[in-house]
């Protein structure tokens, strides 16, 4: 039953499965390359300045997906029939939060090494970088369903949620990239535990928001 | 069939700050269909989505034994893919094994190619019965079934339900149209306004 859900929500969310979901990564690397271009081909500026652009970009490309995460599906009656059929929310919100991760953060990741490229990035801030986006793409997208699912409901969901996940995603940026500046391992330990308590908050406070948007 | 039991007791519903219905009691056993009547925005279908479980009473209870299947305006298949692969994920869901019969009996066959956006008001509604019929659940939760059926589509409609109802199974339906099954029991919204 779950490797069921699993497979719908992956085919869903998953790049190149169709319906524009490679968009946040496009998006990912077309900011790390009009950086270059603003600030002027200068390498050790673009080195020094690169790994917090590259955390901006993620941020912004986190935001893209929250639309279509959770509302349709709530449209669609999805959630209830899988109710009905036993599955509670908080079950299908833990599924769609493995699979809203898959799909960004791990192709995030491997388009960092491009956009790493495009920045001059040095050796050890791209170690770091993606040490700290291994860590911190869980969390953002713990808080990108949670907004998703609070925003379902709403006409104005899509706008809303960008402004709500940025503040939120706030503690994430600053010890990830400032795992950066200090090139030290403790801010990434930070980064990885305040992934971990939002992955483990969301599927509830998300299954909480489903079953407040149903009764209206 | 399942042994399969539905009651509610004393059951009132609101929606925002309005009390819809209250003191709304019925039992049914195996084998017993319920139309459920009244007018546009009495409360159809927060009763039937109170029963199935999906809103909370503001009073009163519901009580259910066996394995409930709902059936509303909303189909739950992805606009995107094409109806059988749709449908498959529920019946993988549902685990179950020869979903044909419910395809063939709802002459969907020939639409299982076309992606679910593309189908008219009334195949989405027989495609969602037949996600309901390979369901195989003994206690059926139907909201308007027939809306937006042509009239071959309801006396199918119509012959499925009354084939669920003599296999033992529950039906409680709510629904604008006359009913042609036997032994319904009638149950109208408007004999519980407060």
């Amino acid at each position: 039953m779950i490797a069921t859900l699993i497979k719908r929500d992956l085919a869903k969310l998953f790049p190149f499965a169709g319906g524009g979901a490679a968009l946040p990564v496009v998006f990912f690397l077309a900011v790390a390359m009009l950086y270059p271009f603003a600030v002027g081909p200068d390498a050790p500026l673009l080195a020094r300045t690169g790994g917090g652009v590259v955390w901006i970009a993620a941020l912004l490309a986190a935001i893209l997906p929250l639309d279509r995460l959770v509302a349709q599906d709530i449209e669609l009656g999805v959630f209830d029939q899988l109710k009905l059929r036993g599955v509670t929310e908080e079950t299908s919100m833990a599924v769609r939060l493995l699979a809203h991760w898959l799909s960004f953060g791990p192709p995030l990741i491997v388009a960092t090494f491009p956009a790493a490229a495009l920045l001059a990035l040095e050796n050890a801030t791209l170690h770091y970088l993606l040490l700290g986006l291994l860590a911190g793409t869980p969390g953002l997208a713990a808080i990108g369903l949670m907004i998703a699912a609070l925003t379902a409901s709403l006409r104005a969901g899509a706008a809303l949620s960008g402004l709500l996940l940025i503040p939120l995603a706030l503690p994430i940026l600053i010890f990830g990239a400032g795992a950066l500046a200090r090139e030290d391992g403790a801010s990434i330990g930070f980064v990885a535990a305040i992934s971990l308590l939002l992955v483990a908050v969301a599927p509830f406070a998300a299954g909480a928001a489903i079953r407040a948007a149903r009764e209206g | 069939m399942a042994k399969a039991r539905l009651s509610a007791n004393g059951l009132a519903c609101r929606r925002g700050d309005r009390l819809l219905f209250r003191g709304l009691s019925f039992e049914l056993g195996e084998g017993e269909a319920c139309h459920v009547t009244g007018a546009n925005g009495t409360g159809k279908t927060t009763l039937i989505r109170t029963l199935a479980g999906l809103l909370t009473p503001f009073a009163g209870s519901v009580k259910s034994e066996g394995a409930m299947g709902l059936l509303d305006e909303r189909p739950a298949l992805d606009p995107d893919l094409p109806l059988g692969k749709a449908l498959a994920f529920w019946e993988q869901v549902d685990q179950c094994a020869d979903p044909s019969n419910a395809l063939q009996v709802l002459g969907l066959q020939n639409l299982l190619d076309v992606p679910v956006r593309y189908l008219s008001t009334g195949q989405r509604k027989r495609a969602a019965l037949a996600s309901l019929l390979s369901r195989n659940a003994p206690i059926w939760l139907l909201d308007e079934p027939l809306s937006g059926l042509d009239r071959r589509a309801i006396e199918q409609v119509t012959m499925l339900i009354q084939k669920h109802v003599d296999d033992g199974g529950i039906a409680l339906i709510a629904s604008h149209q006359e009913l042609a099954i036997e032994g319904l029991k009638p149950l109208a919204i408007e004999d519980f306004i407060p």
